[in-house]
């Protein structure tokens, strides 16, 4: 990592959420030499967005591995690796290009431990940059999540912020587990504060992380309503509590679920008990979809503490629509808002 | 395929199935052992791979008869079970032992072999014990071994994926610097099996593409027996699969997958290119599979008995036993006591067959994750406390 706070000597440094992806890389790959990435493109070009730039120059060609252009090869490749006692982080540039990998992803990452009755691991990392709003063409801003939570044998995560960027995917690699861990790509260039303490990078260890990659997170503590979200939309979330509040409108709690396999229960009855009222929100269409578990889940552990049903805010059950749709497909603060009168006035 | 059959393939416009004369490899197929048993003279198919038989003894030929006749018993007995109801399934190698056996033989205990779920002859060779072939098909496990004891990995269903698992394996062999050292102990080839259907799989193209890119020390092994399931291999190409490597940028060779002294010799080449750093082959096994796709399947629907007839004059087993006993090396004597091991080797996994015992249910939820996850922890309870209210 270099950074100006860093080579001044402050260890508490603002940086974006790609930045901390990449440092998180960076930290994992000098800690362990068996952690490798590979992906198209991720090499000279780091990235399409960027996020490996610099990694392939630092730790060479066989540790960051730029591959041809076939996402079945690189996942069946990547399971081959780690066999072998390689922890593979593998790039698929973007949402909609993951699915000539899903039968790789789901017949063999996904099975192998099981399959072979723990005697196998495959410890690795499938990162997707998700989501919309960027203005992209087709297959460019999917959120296909659920997809991947259905299937045992994955751990599906994403983050929200700089220091879960950073953290997270330390955590992730670290896995014996293989873990999908999406990127929520419009907020790759938010800033956020990453502090590691006095030893800053050199001194940080993984014990040093904040939460385990399965726990969710309060963002904002609240009263009446619980915002259970993740990713992208925990800005939103975060933006709906703070409007909520400058209006002397209802108290809410916002939730950053973080992990989405396994989903956090005990924070979600907790916060949903509290509060009694739950709008689960998320860019995702809303049929069979993470808000859709989180809906079943909520009536069926906190019944007796509902004032309202719970209610999903997502996106429609369509096709990804061309991003001239966006702006009205995305869940913004207002229908957030939505949600939250209905919820109340039940 | 004959020359006529690929001038047909090759003809401009080129969409009229060609004519099939099944039984014949053509030119280019490398064979030391002919179908009546007699050795066949060096030619430019087979003379580069001569050298890969010169310091193999009659004792090492009578083994791999041995194993052949042992990997047949084993398969027999796999057909036998399940049509007594003891397997749910089972996919059977008849006709294509010498193919694994030669292929399973050339390997070093340090190469580590990628099958389908066909490879019962190569898994024997590897020294995987057979009763641990039947788990999976018995429908108590997913893989009834370790992969790592005979560097065997488990059985893949889904046809073509293993071909990309072995590739990134080898990948790894390689960051390991486990090749070309010239320490014949270290140095480590990756083997990847499948048939002919599996060539029409997307990911056995993208394994090809990653292994010629990355140079990969990776031998594929296509078991060409000519049928996928019901469908004969005009459906799967229309060139023969070894041709295939020449547009990946790697050799490929056809051999008789039905003469075991030619599987043997020439994946024995293929490894040590592998080994030596000189990266990916493709070997094509030219044989037949003689049973059905699996237990499942009735072959009588699609394709007639006189084909099978063809092949069955080509049996591996036979060739080599005419070979062996007009070299003197073995008599009628010892082919009456090997087929007793065999039956006794039969007997005993049928007894392990029939003793395996059905594992625990709560044993579902175990490893379905390497470390701790809340929902499998959750129904896992809940299923412990729903099934102890049956026991009083």
């Amino acid at each position: 990592m270099s950074t100006q706070a860093q080579q001044s000597g402050s260890t508490a440094t603002r940086m974006t959420i790609a930045k901390a992806l990449n440092a998180g890389m960076r930290a994992a790959m000098e800690r362990d030499p068996k952690v490798v990435l590979m992906g198209e493109d991720v090499g000279k070009l780091g990235g399409v967005f960027r996020i490996t730039e610099g990694l392939q120059k630092d730790f060479g060609e066989d540790r960051v591995i730029d591959t041809p252009l076939a996402e079945a090869g690189i996942m069946g490749a990547a399971v081959g690796l780690a066999l072998r006692g390689y922890r593979p982080v593998v790039e698929i540039q973007f949402d909609g290009f993951v699915y000539p990998a899903f039968d790789q992803i789901v017949s063999q990452v996904a099975k192998m431990h099981n399959r072979s009755q723990g005697a196998l691991k495959v410890p690795m990392v499938i990162r997707i940059p998700y989501g919309g709003g960027i203005g992209a063409v087709e297959h460019h801003s999917e959120s296909n999540e659920s997809y991947f939570a259905h299937t045992a044998g994955l751990r599906v995560v994403t983050c929200s912020s700089t220091e879960d960027a950073y953290w997270m995917m330390q955590q992730a690699i670290a896995s014996d587990d293989p873990v999908v861990f999406y990127e929520p790509k419009r907020r790759y260039h938010e800033r956020g504060v990453l502090d590691l303490g006095e030893g800053g990078v050199a001194g940080a260890s993984l014990d040093d992380a904040p939460h385990a990659l399965d726990e969710g997170v309060v963002r904002v503590e609240g009263s009446d309503v619980t915002i259970l979200t993740y990713g992208p939309m925990v800005k939103v979330a975060h933006a709906a509590a703070q409007a909520a509040e400058l209006e002397d409108g209802p108290s809410i709690e916002v939730v950053d679920l973080r992990s989405l396999s396994p989903l956090d229960a005990e924070l979600i009855e907790e916060s949903v008990k509290k509060t009694g009222r739950c709008i689960a929100l998320s860019e995702a269409q809303t049929f069979a979809s993470i808000t859709s578990e989180i809906a079943a889940h909520v009536q069926e552990h906190c019944f007796y503490h509902l004032e309202a049903p719970v209610l999903r805010v997502g996106g429609y059950n369509i096709p990804y629509p061309p991003s001239r749709h966006e702006e009205v497909f995305l869940p913004d603060l207002d229908r957030v808002l939505h949600a939250v009168d209905t919820l109340l006035a039940y | 395929m004959s020359d006529d059959e690929v001038a047909a393939s090759a003809a401009p416009g080129g969409h009229e199935p060609p004519e099939r004369d099944i039984t014949d490899g053509g030119p280019e197929m490398v064979q030391f052992l002919a179908a009546d048993g007699t050795r066949v003279e060096l030619s430019e198919s087979n003379e580069p791979y001569a050298a890969y038989l010169e310091d193999v003894g009659t004792d090492e030929m009578v083994a791999m008869l041995r194993d052949l006749i042992l990997v047949r018993r084993v398969d027999a007995e796999g057909f036998a079970l399940q049509r007594q109801g003891e397997l749910g399934l089972w996919p059977s190698l008849l006709g294509q032992e010498a193919a694994q056996v030669g292929a399973g033989r050339a390997m070093r205990p340090q190469d580590y072999a990628f099958p389908g779920y066909r490879e019962h002859g190569v898994a024997w060779c590897k020294g995987v014990p057979p009763e641990n072939l039947l788990g999976m098909f018995r429908g108590v496990n997913h893989g009834g071994w370790d992969s790592n004891d005979n560097n065997f990995h488990l059985y893949t269903i889904v046809i073509g994926n293993q071909m990309l698992h072995a590739v990134g394996y080898a990948m790894g062999v390689a960051r390991d610097g486990d090749v070309a050292t010239g320490d014949a102990d270290r140095d480590t080839a990756v083997m990847a099996f499948t048939g002919d259907g599996g060539t029409a799989q997307g990911d056995f193209n993208e394994a090809l593409v990653f292994a010629a890119v990355t140079h990969a020390p990776v031998v594929f092994y296509v078991q060409n027996n000519h049928w996928a399931i019901s469908e004969p291999n005009d459906r799967q190409f229309t060139i023969p699969p070894y041709r295939r490597a020449d547009g990946f940028g790697f050799p490929g060779i056809r051999v008789d997958g039905n003469d075991v002294l030619a599987s043997y010799a020439v994946t024995r080449y293929a490894l040590d290119r592998a080994r030596n750093g000189q990266g990916p082959t493709l070997v094509e096994a030219f044989t037949y599979r003689m049973g059905a796709h699996t237990t499942s399947d009735d072959p009588t629907k699609y394709r007639i008995s006189a084909e099978v007839d063809a092949w069955k004059a080509k049996d591996p087993i036979d060739r080599m036993t005419a070979y062996l006993k007009a070299e003197g090396a073995i008599d009628d004597s010892w082919v009456e006591e090997t087929q007793a091991e065999a039956d006794e080797l039969a007997k005993r996994i049928r007894k392990a067959c029939q003793t395996m015992p059905d594992p625990p249910h709560e044993e579902m939820f175990a490893h379905v994750y390497a470390e701790p996850h809340q929902l499998i922890e959750r129904e896992s309870a809940q299923f412990a406390d729903y099934q102890s209210g049956f026991e009083d």
